[in-house]
């Protein structure tokens, strides 16, 4: 049977995680004005997440716009509309399917990266060190870290979009003789500022999450070998969930600005 | 309880007055007090769990103290801004038990990292890289510059650090169990280093350990932390002949 003072005590230590986390995030905007302002360290963050990440993104568009062709293909077929394709291929991937898919794949690789170095570093005092000689161990790991990453997503997302569309195109072209020119001309014709623009802002929130949940997870690791696993693990699934509900705001406020 | 008062008039430049510490229900520190006096090492021995990390990390101002006044070279950390701290803990070295090296820099970029903040202590034009050699040469690791932490053994690790800790030219330095883990042919090269190091600058030790040998050696007085006070005060001659069990324990072999 479950405890009540069980559950009681779980929406507890969530609640407290939750008021934890916003004065982390809050901690991280004051911060990241404030000076010395650690350049070297955020380009070389921005090129360790976006290089990185780039061949894992690259892969999961590809196989998505295949996927996402070969499976719609033959519903378009039997209502005669498979000309179609390329206008629902680009929307759907530009609006929705690019920006959630490569944040998650960003979330398992660079959040739990994060959380995991983090945490490592938190266990075996080399924040403590860094704090010791007069660094803000906050500053030079945790805003260079979140910036990177709020950075970097939105263009491993637009680098996601065009390898999916161009997988849809291979489909296209090996399936129904479809030329390139023509291919890029319909999805470039589909396309509107009012799909690409939502889309790239809602890039930099999905940044912002994977990198705050994974430095504040990593940040405040408990102590031991267990902490690390646990820190890197729990950034995965708590930036997951918190994606999906970044998705749902950002649908809905976009979908407003439709209506206007 | 051994407590002494004859210890000569010498410059202090650390003190603990009256220090509390609890994580929850857990008291740690209940009253804890020190004096370190300039050129001295002073060791403090306490059973595991005594709370001799969390005492030395309220020092540096990483863990914040209940109540009491900590006092380095007359500055009362408690009351500094963060500013003022960064700048008063370059005067604080600060050895970690495992030894904390930056495992994703090589020896060089560790050394260096330190000095990056305090060009004010040292001028903006300073030479770099003959300050990461004299540090390392200090050590005997002059060879390893170029390594990274994880290709060094647990004892050049030790050393690594301790140059780390001397390239800002600290006037105290905080050992941290300095010969946990090592062998005792490590340990004693070690102990070896940590006083040609106090003989060759002049520095002040605060060092926790509870290595009696080392303690033995290196120390010229000793505080035994028990139940979150300085329980005896003495050197080790004094203390390892007390009769009062709790401090005997501490002796024994």
């Amino acid at each position: 049977m479950i405890k009540f003072s069980n559950i009681k005590a779980k929406i507890n230590s969530f609640l407290i995680e939750i008021g934890e986390l916003s004065f982390f995030t809050a901690r991280f905007f004051r911060e990241s004005i404030k000076r010395p302002f650690e350049f070297k360290e955020l380009l070389r963050q921005c090129y360790n997440m976006g290089n990185r990440s780039l061949l894992l993104v690259g892969i999961t568009g590809f196989i998505i716009g295949l996927v996402l062709t070969l499976q719609t293909r033959p519903t378009l077929m039997e209502f005669g509309a498979v000309s179609w394709m390329p206008s629902m291929v680009s929307i759907s991937i530009v609006r929705e399917i690019g920006p959630i898919i490569t944040a998650l794949v960003c979330a398992g690789r660079i959040g739990s990266g994060i959380g995991a170095e983090l945490g490592s570093m938190r266990v075996t005092e080399q924040i403590d060190a860094m704090e010791v000689s007069g660094t803000n161990p906050f500053k030079y790991l945790v805003v260079t870290r979140v910036l990177a990453v709020t950075l970097m997503l939105p263009l491993l997302v637009i680098i996601g979009d065009v390898i999916a569309i161009f997988g849809s195109y291979l489909v296209e072209n090996v399936k129904g003789n479809v030329s390139f020119m023509l291919y890029f001309n319909q999805v470039f014709d589909a396309l509107e500022f009012g799909d690409v623009v939502p889309a790239t802002i809602k890039s930099f929130f999905f940044g912002l999450a994977i990198g705050i949940v994974g430095c504040f997870k990593g940040y405040n690791c408990e102590k031991g070998t267990e902490g690390v696993g646990k820190a890197a693990n729990s950034a995965v699934v708590f930036t997951s969930l918190l994606l999906f509900i970044i998705d749902f705001i950002a649908v809905f406020v976009t979908d407003i600005f439709y209506d206007l | 309880m051994t407590k002494h008062n004859n210890i000569p008039k010498r410059n202090i430049v650390l003190e603990l007055k009256d220090l509390h510490k609890s994580f929850g229900d857990n008291h740690v520190l209940n009253g804890f007090n020190l004096q370190l006096f300039q050129g001295e090492s002073l060791v403090i021995m306490g059973k595991s769990g005594s709370g001799k990390s969390v005492m030395i990390k309220c020092l540096v101002g990483l863990l914040e103290a209940d109540s009491g006044t900590i006092s380095v070279m007359h500055n009362d950390i408690t009351k500094l801004d963060q500013e003022a701290l960064d700048i008063l803990r370059a005067d604080i070295g600060f050895l970690f038990q495992g030894s904390a090296l930056y495992d994703s820099m090589t020896v060089r970029e560790n050394l260096e990292f330190p000095l990056r903040r305090h060009t004010k202590k040292f001028g903006e034009h300073i030479d770099t890289e003959a300050m990461v050699l004299e540090a390392l040469e200090n050590v005997g690791l002059a060879s390893a510059i170029d390594l990274m932490p994880s290709e060094l053994s647990g004892g050049m690790k030790r050393r690594v650090a301790l140059a780390r800790t001397l390239i800002l030219q600290p006037k105290i330095i905080l050992y941290d169990e300095p010969t946990s883990g090592l062998d005792p042919i490590t340990a004693k090269e070690i102990i070896i280093l940590m006083q040609d190091i106090q003989k060759k600058y002049g520095t002040s030790s605060l060092i926790i350990t509870h290595d009696v040998d080392c303690a033995r050696v290196i120390s010229d007085r000793m505080i035994l932390l028990i139940d979150g006070i300085d329980y005896a005060v003495g050197n080790y001659s004094e203390l390892s002949t007390s009769t009062d069990p709790k401090i005997k324990a501490f002796f024994k072999h």
